[in-house]
């Protein structure tokens, strides 16, 4: 009989233990900085600016457990934005705002199909084909909303930072995400992805719809990006049709900080979401340790560098 | 008839190098047909002189790239850009300090991608981050030493080599770029860092366990890669006089896009 491993071999191999750990590390830095760090108000504020990039980094992940990549989601973030600020203006009143971001979700959905598309259905290399669609959806970006500008109704906002039914409205949306996450988690989909990216060969020859399975989670990240990029004028107020870029390489980071391995098939969705956060936090200690704004980038880097070292104390992927 | 085109598709999915010349030359008689006089000799060979700071770059992509485990090299633009401010400042269009420079530009590209492959091998980290984030931090540092100005001269002869034609009417670095051609080719195809290299990258298990140092292999490949992005910088100078920050960026994707049209790429 094979002894039960340890709890430190547990550890190790569980892909979302080094996430939890950053975490705890960067929250504990975090508050020492940051005096009043955990007032209940910080705290929502901290969540609110985070969110954008958690939802993001969510979509990411399933496409990379399916074993693909996408970087045009940034882009699809600044595409979904303008058209949510451009029709609610031209529409006018809430049946604009709600018109807006229907057609704002509607457009993500199909910039994720139409990856999924070229990926899985034509079979053209990942990296290379989200990196030209990003191009053509960003030129699109421009082309609805040349600059920065336009506004939502104050409502928008206002329910963005304010309260529904008793709770922080930020909160339910952290709450519909990660039940979001264990719902698709449990679901025979969510088998059939872990499987096509971890031996698509292997899934093929189960009988897996295996393209419809990677068009399938290029489809969710277009999604997810739209509904990121919803929140957003939430934050900012306006439409801006560049503002989406950062978000691109961050998702990937995100994503590899939550335990997910970029080669496919293993990872827990929600490691995405601390990811996201452990991203949101080092720029809050970078903010808070009053670091001069032109050495800024470099802190970050070297931070980010050493939590990624620090997986070396974890098993990325078995084998 | 269809027995023909389902031929000349195998012999064209055999023979990528064939394919890419017969899609440039369709290109070049499009681009003829559009803009005339495109398909010039003067034209030609400016062409190829902005293509080879391209394909010297791109070519150390592809090594990065065949040494596997989802190898790619986003920091190229960075060491490129690093390469080339600390050349100029070193260089200040002085003719007699060309060569020392020369030297400075490939150490500074072999050093920085060695600690990209370092973070690659070793402390496993996925290249895509592990090489973002370098870039970040390199871009950060220019930023801040250089103000987010021009800075450094190319002396007359480098910019003579890139620019003024040298032997047979075309430019030294295409000389330059015919002779990496040639070196790389024989470095994979027949020296023992080459098969390994390919070993390394079609399956590192298998490779360990035949006894290749696989680590080793893998930072001496992005070490290699960095020459080229040294050397490329060292070009990108001698073509625009000075550079700033972020002056290379146009090469990271293309790079990438350059292996793969190329047909290097064997994963994702």
């Amino acid at each position: 009989m094979i002894a039960r491993p340890g709890l430190m071999t547990r550890l190790r191999r569980n892909p979302i233990s080094l996430a939890v750990a950053l975490l705890v590390v960067l929250i504990v830095v975090n508050a020492l900085l940051q005096r009043n760090f955990f007032k209940p108000g910080i705290m929502l504020s901290n969540l609110t600016t985070f969110l954008p990039l958690m939802m993001i980094a969510v979509g990411q992940a399933f496409v990379v457990k399916g074993g693909s990549i996408d970087l045009s989601l940034g882009a699809i973030v600044s595409l979904v934005n303008v058209v949510v600020v451009v029709i609610a203006e031209r529409v006018g009143g809430t049946g604009g705002v709600f018109m807006g971001m229907a057609a704002g979700v509607a457009a993500g959905l199909a910039c994720g199909l139409v990856n999924g598309i070229l990926i899985a259905g034509v079979r053209l290399q990942a990296i290379m084909t989200t990196f030209a669609t990003s191009i053509v959806i960003g030129g699109l970006a421009l082309r609805v909303l040349p600059q920065a500008g336009g506004a939502l109704p104050a409502a928008y906002y206002i329910t963005y930072g304010g309260w529904v039914v008793g709770l922080p409205f930020v909160l339910i949306v952290l709450g519909v995400l990660v039940g979001a996450i264990g719902w698709v988690g449990r679901s025979a989909f969510h088998t059939h992805l872990t499987a096509v990216g971890a031996n698509r060969q292997g899934a093929y020859q189960t009988g897996l719809p295996v393209a419809r399975i990677r068009i399938m989670s290029h489809v969710i990240a277009g999604g997810m990006a739209a509904v990121a990029a919803l929140w957003i004028p939430g934050v900012t107020g306006a439409g801006d049709p560049l503002m989406g870029q950062a978000f691109t390489l961050g998702s990937v980071s995100a994503v590899v900080l939550g335990g997910i391995a970029l080669s496919g098939g293993w990872g827990y969705v929600l490691g995405a979401v601390l990811g996201g956060a452990i991203l949101g936090f080092i720029n809050n200690i970078i903010f808070f340790a009053n670091i001069p704004y032109q050495f800024q980038s470099i802190v970050q880097g070297v931070i980010i560098l050493l939590a990624l070292a620090a997986g070396i104390f974890v098993s990325r992927k078995p084998g | 008839m269809t027995d023909v085109m389902s031929r000349t598709r195998v012999l064209l999915a055999e023979n990528p190098v064939l394919a890419i010349v017969i899609g440039t030359l369709l290109m070049l008689a499009a681009d003829e047909a559009i803009a005339p006089g495109f398909a010039s000799a003067r034209q030609i060979s400016g062409q190829l002189t902005v293509a080879a700071i391209l394909g010297i770059v791109a070519a150390g992509q592809g090594l990065v790239i065949l040494s596997g485990r989802e190898g790619i090299d986003l920091s190229v633009a960075s060491v490129m850009s690093l390469a080339a401010l600390t050349v100029g400042n070193v260089m200040g269009g002085d003719n007699a300090l060309t060569l020392p420079a020369l030297g400075v530009s490939l150490a500074v590209g072999v050093s920085a991608r060695m600690f990209n492959g370092l973070g690659v091998a070793v402390l496993r980290i996925p290249p895509l981050v592990m090489t973002l984030r370098t870039a970040g931090v390199i871009t950060g540092l220019l930023v801040v030493l250089t103000q987010g100005q021009t800075s450094g001269a190319a002396s007359p002869l480098l910019q003579g080599f890139i620019g003024q034609p040298f032997l047979l009417g075309l430019p030294g670095i295409l000389w330059v770029w015919v002779v990496l051609i040639a070196g790389i080719h024989l470095m994979l195809t027949s020296t023992r860092f080459g098969f390994n290299l390919y070993a390394v990258g079609s399956n590192d298990l298998a490779a360990e366990l035949s006894g290749v140092r696989v680590r080793w292999t893998r930072i001496v490949t992005y070490g290699l890669s960095g020459l080229f992005s040294g050397f490329g910088g060292f070009c990108l100078l001698g073509y625009t006089g000075t550079v700033s920050v972020g002056a290379s960026e146009q090469y990271i994707l293309p790079s990438v896009i350059a292996v793969v049209i190329g047909r290097a790429w064997s994963w994702w």
